[in-house]
């Protein structure tokens, strides 16, 4: 048992943090928020350049051997800095399927590009008709020559706007909500039949509505083995649930630390707001809230790392928990900063949307207690 | 970063489970389990046989019988000693008035009192509430008026936990009024409760049973070796105390080991039914419970590891206090649930020892449940009720 950190991930830790408070201004990501672009590409190019989207693929795909340890640093600082930079659609969501089931070849191809920053990819996860449950798809692919033919509709594919590349879960065999018969195919964003409707989120990432029609691609576009994409579809969304945990890990801490930071400086009655004993106590909840999340943030990080066969449940664990009590966390921010708290104007606005949506991705609180309860 | 225990602390593990399984006197664990109160006998007995494997002391410095062992260890141990549903040493000598003995005490003070607290042969209780000072200790008014080489102690202390048992209490008194702080008035004090002027009266608590009692000091002589450190630093000395009574009344490991004794029990049928456990709801909370309890259990073994690296238990144990108290009673009410109508009967002459377990109404201890529910709530109250705690991590964390 070791809660301590190596001095490379340490510096790892700090050279985010340094990038945030020097280069990753409030002001800034709202420049990029309110802009037609989904994310700044000199941003972007930054984190490639700092090896930072290297860091979490292997050595031998030019990579820097990050584990879940790295992924959890790094996702907190991106959550402290609210950043809307497309490293969970790119890095760990296309990235992940791509590393785990791509081939040497197919990986000289795409995956090469997202390590150095250079492509951009998106992971289409989410049916209209599924809801939470990824294994629940409807798009289907079927052989026809030499060539795959895949229909369908998918959903909140996020950086899908920007991708050049689509990662694709589609059906080959079995009923919608099997988990056989689920192939991966990566297909390129400009393929016809694709067409693609961008938006942003509440949360100002990038996103989009994407239906394929008869859209036909070569065999060397299937990812792994034919119908066995689920568990590589299911290691991939673990490891993106963990990485949103670990960025709502920073933000609740954020979150609390600038409320009780307005708390001391807002006066009314004569005195500062924080000497009311009404609002001490929900600040205390708060802190309380914030320290049991990053336990069990660092525990799912500890059992990910060490591939043990609970890390999949202690993650749901962890979102659960996450979804109860950062959502506590951060409307007690947005209350006790009073009025202030719902405006455009101020960063405690735009961390409580983000909250919002890191609820809802990859399954809200409900959906992920139904599964620690063996009930889904 | 890692969760695996070494070679060495699996050995441990084995060796702990081992002493539990083999030493913990079976008529003991018989009664314990079957929720039948023990005796002051039974617990001094249990305690020996804690002292004599050398683990009855576990945070003392090595010097005065400690373990030495490593936060890990302890650990485990908490673990192993909640598994074996084996009652902990009671708290009042080893946890609670020895480390302020140890700490701020005399050599003498050290060589008088450690020895027969680490053996159990004297028992000691607590003297910090009063009628009139529940949350606001520092109200207190059991007065020490010094003559000559005594104090004469008079007043009232309440909630004194198996006082009835008790051989020595430890007290804050005021031994002085005239301070510009009251929490400076304040000492603290070592008193045989035979001495003439003591008494003891049963509280009886809402359960039906004698756990509480109140204490009274009329003209109580009492030497003034018998104080702890310096006049009028009492308050400090208790503060601190309280903090390791904080660390300790989170109570991890009993949780843990009272949700697996729940899950089992809603996981079986009961007289042909459909065990509870299917029952979403109630799957639902379970698992809620079972979640913010291995959080609080990480949150722990956090608090270790920083003590290991050589930082005191500070404010922030009251954080393990509140979610550790909330997480018992929510568990006790789950209890409750479970036992459905069985949480009814109120008949306490079933949990004595000679009483049939299988002649009982009721499945096991199924009528208890609401007997601990009612009892339990104290523990959000006790040791600095929830809400001072938050006041306290108000003031000492977030600097409000």
């Amino acid at each position: 048992m070791d809660f301590s950190i190596t001095e490379e991930q340490s510096m790892l830790a700090d050279s985010i943090a340094r990038f945030i408070d020097n280069d990753y201004s409030f002001d800034k990501r709202m420049q990029t928020a309110e802009s037609e672009n989904a994310f700044s590409a000199e941003v972007w190019k930054n984190c490639a350049e700092l090896g930072w989207t290297a860091m979490l693929f292997e050595d031998a795909d030019g990579g820097f051997d990050g584990g879940a340890v790295e992924m959890m640093l790094m996702m907190e600082q991106f959550g402290r800095g609210l950043v809307v930079e497309p490293f969970l659609a790119n890095i760990v969501l296309a990235g992940g399927v791509l590393k785990r089931a791509a081939s040497a070849e197919q990986k000289a191809r795409w995956l090469s590009g997202i390590v150095e920053g250079s492509r951009h990819a998106a992971l289409a996860f989410a049916e209209p008709q599924a809801r939470y449950n990824f294994a629940n798809i409807a798009t289907t692919a079927r052989r026809e020559g030499d060539n795959w033919v895949l229909d369908g509709h998918k959903t909140l594919v996020l950086n899908g706007g920007e991708a050049d590349l689509l990662v694709v879960p589609a059906r080959t065999a079995g009923d919608t909500t099997s988990t056989d018969g689920i192939s991966l195919f990566a297909i390129d964003a400009a393929t016809s039949g694709v067409e693609r409707k961008a938006f942003k989120t509440v949360d100002a990432h990038g996103a989009a509505e994407i239906s394929l029609r008869n859209v036909s691609v070569s065999n060397d576009a299937l990812l792994g083995d034919e119908g066995a994409g689920y568990s590589v579809l299911a290691e991939t969304i673990a490891d993106a649930t963990l990485a949103v945990c670990a960025e709502a890990v920073g933000i609740m801490r954020t979150m609390h630390d600038k409320t009780v930071e307005y708390a001391k400086q807002r006066v009314q009655f004569g005195v500062p707001i924080g000497s009311f004993q009404a609002l001490q106590h929900r600040m205390v909840d708060s802190l309380m809230a914030c320290e049991q999340a990053r336990s069990m943030l660092l525990r799912a990080v500890m059992l990910r790392d060490a591939d043990s066969a609970d890390a999949a449940t202690a993650i749901s664990e962890l979102k659960f928990l996450i979804g109860t009590s950062g959502r506590k966390v951060a409307q007690e921010s947005v209350q006790i900063h009073g009025g202030m708290g719902v405006t455009w104007e101020l960063d405690i606005a735009h961390y409580f949307k983000r909250m919002t949506a890191i609820d809802i991705l990859f399954g809200d609180s409900d959906f992920q207690l139904d599964r620690v309860a063996g009930l889904n | 970063m890692h969760v695996n225990l070494t070679d060495d602390e699996r050995a441990f593990e084995q060796e702990v489970r081992a002493f539990f399984r083999d030493q913990y006197p079976a008529d003991i664990r018989a009664k314990h389990n079957a929720g039948v109160p023990l005796t002051r006998d039974d617990y001094i007995r249990w305690q020996k046989v804690l002292f004599k494997q050398g683990w009855a002391a576990i945070n003392w410095p090595v010097e005065h019988g400690g373990t030495g062992w490593t936060p890990v260890q302890k650990y485990i141990f908490a673990n192993e000693i909640a598994n074996a549903n084996a009652p902990d040493m009671v708290p009042f000598g080893v946890k609670m008035v020895a480390p302020i003995i140890y700490t701020f005490g005399t050599e003498e003070q050290k060589q008088r009192f450690l020895p027969d607290i680490i053996e159990s042969n004297v028992w000691w209780c607590q003297g910090y509430s009063e009628p009139g000072s529940g949350s606001d200790l520092a109200s207190l008014k059991t007065r020490a008026d010094r003559a000559g080489d005594h104090y004469v102690i008079n007043g009232t202390k309440t909630w004194t936990t198996l006082g009835h048992f008790a051989d020595w209490i430890f007290c804050l008194v005021r031994t002085s009024s005239d301070v510009a702080r009251r929490q400076e008035g304040i000492s603290f004090i070592l008193i045989d409760m035979n001495t003439p002027g003591v008494s003891v009266r049963p509280i009886i608590t809402i359960e039906g049973e004698r756990e509480v009692n109140e204490v009274h000091f009329e003209n109580v002589e009492v030497p003034v070796e018998n104080l702890v450190g310096e006049e009028g630093k009492g308050w400090t000395y208790g503060k601190i105390l309280l903090q390791h009574e904080r660390t300790n009344i989170a109570g991890v490991a009993r949780s843990k080991y009272r949700l697996n004794k729940l899950r089992e029990k809603v996981s079986q049928s009961v007289h042909g039914g459909t065990p509870l456990i299917e029952d979403r709801n109630f799957a639902r909370k379970l698992a809620s419970v079972a979640v913010e309890l291995t959080a609080l259990e990480f949150t722990e073994l956090r608090t270790l590891a920083a003590v290991a690296v050589g930082k005191a238990p500070g404010p922030e144990s009251s954080i393990l206090k509140i979610k550790g108290t909330e997480l018992q009673q929510e568990l006790d009410t789950l209890f409750v649930e479970a036992a459905g109508y069985y949480a009814l009967p109120y008949i306490p002459e079933q949990y004595v020892a000679d009483f049939a377990v299988d002649e009982r109404i009721g499945f096991g201890n199924e009528t208890r449940s609401s007997l601990i529910y009612f009892n339990n709530r104290k523990a959000s109250i006790y040791g600095g009720s929830n809400e001072i705690q938050k006041n306290i991590i108000s003031k000492h964390v977030l600097g409000l």
